[in-house]
């Protein structure tokens, strides 16, 4: 096992403070930091545009990220099932580096298990994340206040659609791939220019994560669906299985609160961003105070767009 | 996405909507009944009732295949998942709908091999991916539906596979809408008949109902341009004082049906009683396996003990299936019955009255 760590994980993975491999990592505290985990389990753990590796770092660094700090540290800790193969952990903390670097962080502590099989599903990962929060204001969502703009960094819905082709258990074929990215860069160039709050949509997708910002905010929220970003392919995949794109999973996209009279600004950075090109304001905090977010669709009619509540099934007929 | 998004048009639908509204000016209030469950998501989905004038209403009918599967046969689902050797497969939405004392999601939580196909010819595959497994397939739906599981029967047959099998809930859908007509509980003026349905039953069934009862029967789309018209289409009938069967839908759906799907269904199955959800027994509206088929008839070869079902406490579900009464008007709507934990069918699916109404609207306006 020691070997194992040493020669996978130590190897690939290393940096002065893991390589140490104390019992914890001592790091010198900033004047603040962000600290966050994320247990990961995905079925198949690889998918077109990413695997289980990969989406362990994008969603502990994003989730730094939306607190507005930049990420430093990560822990990993990850459970294999007995007999998993070699090759494919391997590649798995191949892509941990590789995404690491991609986002400026190092994975300083870390632990590996195997357990009896059938007592895990091939391979989990855990990852916890400390960043250091960012100069300026601070974000919150005490800040959100009506006339808000709501902008989005790009099309939505890609990675629960990836995820969902790749289980290979509908008969369709298509060229999606998970937006799985992280996202500092991109906003870390937004903070601090009338960025009131941000959050990233990740299970239950865009729906969800504005649902949680009406609520918590107080604040209606209006959007307009002509204006939600959508690849034509997971249209169409979404309109042959009765799935709402608004609810599929992304794993690298950012919700952006932001003052009206910024909004324009901060939409010309992001769109300079290479995971921001088809940024767009989708909607706006409205001044009712009912807590609701309401979609006023393509053809012209007003609905109410709710959480996600249990899974998204395809359709029957 | 092409022949879609020109069904979609913001501008073609904001004419017709005015034209609806100028058309209902001078009538009294009018309730069209949308029989089909994706009509009643899709009016829903894009905000259709926000187009009309007020006093047009839908009514949502009995077309969502999992509302009217009664709990009996979820019971029995629940009672052959249990069997050794057996995997049972179905629609999604179908592992959700509470049984009497389980659940299809309950059951594989435990570890019984319930799973999700698209289609019955995926359950099918899988059968003859498993030949030591005995594989039966939950056949519900309606007239969409039940070719497509017909087809499944005839090919397994014919490959002379021995360990697929069906268990029938399969429903027709003009009896339903005959019972509530005839009822007169509820108001009716004019039927928005489901588009695929009508794809492979064509016209003629409905003109019992535009002529015995004298209520409009329009065909429609499920695109919102296809609702907009199919309403304007009965508005147009009840001002003219007619009641005929249109058909809005033409291009996909042939006035004379789909035979060779009819053929298909007639070849399988035979029409029997069967019993609605919340609806209770209709005759002759049930599609069971017939003698020819009968090796293949999941409830003839795998008995199960009587299993005794216990009645919907306070649920409401039958009088919102009949469109006498609404979401709203229900105690347990929105607060112990939610799609997280539905009491009923109508919360249960995707397709049901309850869940559109709660997915889109959970307050009344």
């Amino acid at each position: 096992m020691h070997e194992l760590i040493k020669k996978l994980f130590v190897k690939r993975l290393g940096n002065p403070l893991l390589d140490q491999l104390g019992d914890a990592a001592v790091l010198k505290a900033g004047p603040g930091l962000a600290f966050t985990t994320d247990s990961f389990v995905v079925n198949p753990i690889f998918f077109p545009g990413g695997d289980i590796g990969k989406l362990s770092v994008c969603g502990t660094v994003n989730d730094l990220c939306v607190s507005g700090s930049r990420p430093r540290y990560l822990s990993c800790a990850v459970i294999v099932e007995e007999g998993f193969s070699y090759g494919d952990l391997e590649k798995i903390v191949s892509s941990v580096k590789l995404t690491c670097k991609k986002a400026g962080v190092d994975i300083i502590t870390g632990d590996f298990k195997v357990v009896e099989k059938g007592a895990a599903d091939k391979i989990f990962i855990t990852t916890s994340g400390i960043g250091e929060l960012c100069q300026g204001d601070p974000l919150s969502i005490g800040r959100v206040r009506p006339g808000d703009k709501v902008i989005i960094n790009g099309t939505i819905g890609e990675h629960g659609a990836a995820v969902l082709l790749a289980r290979e258990e509908l008969k369709f074929r298509a060229k999606i791939y998970s937006d799985c990215a992280p996202l500092q860069d991109l906003v870390s160039s937004i903070l601090g220019r009338g960025v009131k709050f941000m959050r990233d949509p990740t299970r239950g997708g865009l729906a969800t994560t504005l649902n949680e910002i009406a609520a918590d905010s107080g604040y209606n929220i209006g959007i307009e669906e002509s204006m939600v970003p959508v690849k034509e392919s997971v249209r169409v995949l979404c309109e042959a299985l009765g799935m709402d794109p608004l609810y599929m999973a992304n794993e690298g996209k950012v919700v952006v609160i932001a003052a009206p009279e910024h909004a324009d600004r901060v939409l010309s950075i992001m769109r300079k961003c290479p995971l921001g090109k088809k940024s767009a304001i989708i909607g706006e905090v409205k001044k009712e105070q009912k807590r609701i977010v309401y979609l006023r669709t393509k053809v012209g009619g007003k609905r109410m767009l709710d959480m996600l509540s249990g899974e998204q099934f395809p359709r029957i007929c | 996405m092409k022949y879609i998004d020109e069904f979609r048009n913001s501008d073609i639908a904001k004419n017709i909507s005015v034209a609806i509204a100028e058309k209902a000016r001078r009538l009294k209030p009018i309730n069209i009944m949308e029989v089909c469950g994706t009509h009643t998501m899709s009016i829903c989905n894009f905000g259709i009732k926000d187009m009309l004038p007020d006093n047009v209403n839908f009514i949502s009918g009995p077309g969502c295949p999992v509302c009217v599967t009664p709990k009996s046969y979820i019971d029995k689902a629940v009672a052959f998942s249990k069997k050794p050797g057996v995997i049972l497969t179905t629609f999604g939405d179908m592992v959700r709908v509470p049984g009497s004392n389980s659940s299809l999601r309950e059951e594989k939580a435990k570890g019984r091999h319930v799973r999700i196909v698209y289609s019955a010819l995926d359950a099918v595959e899988l059968a003859r991916k498993n030949p030591d497994k005995k594989v039966i397939f939950l056949g519900i739906g309606f007239e969409t539906t039940s070719p497509t599981v017909a087809a499944s029967l005839v090919y397994a047959k014919k490959q002379k596979l021995c360990n697929f099998f069906v268990f029938s809930g399969h429903k027709v859908i003009l009896p339903a809408m005959e019972a509530l007509v005839k009822d007169g509980d509820v108001r009716i003026n004019g039927f928005l008949c489901p588009a695929h349905v009508s794809t492979i039953i064509g016209k003629k069934p409905y003109t019992l109902i535009t002529g015995k009862y004298k209520t409009p029967c329009v065909i429609a789309g499920f695109e919102p341009l296809d609702i907009l018209q199919g309403i304007y289409m009965i508005l147009e009938q009840i001002t003219s004082k007619i009641s005929k069967v249109e058909n809005q839908y033409k291009r996909v759906a042939r006035d004379s049906g789909n035979k060779k799907a009819l053929t298909l269904i007639n070849e399988v199955f035979s029409v029997e009683d069967s019993e609605w959800r919340g609806i209770g027994m209709i005759k002759k509206s049930g599609l069971f396996l017939n003698k020819k088929y009968s090796d293949l008839d999941a409830e003839k070869v795998f008995p199960v003990k009587s299993v005794t079902t216990k009645p919907d406490a306070g649920c409401i579900c039958g009088s919102i299936l009949k469109g006498i009464k609404t979401p709203f008007d229900c105690p347990s709507f929105s607060k112990t019955c939610t799609p997280e934990k539905p009491k009923g069918a109508c919360m249960v699916s995707s397709e049901g009255t309850c869940a559109a109404y709660y997915k889109y609207r959970i307050w009344k306006e």
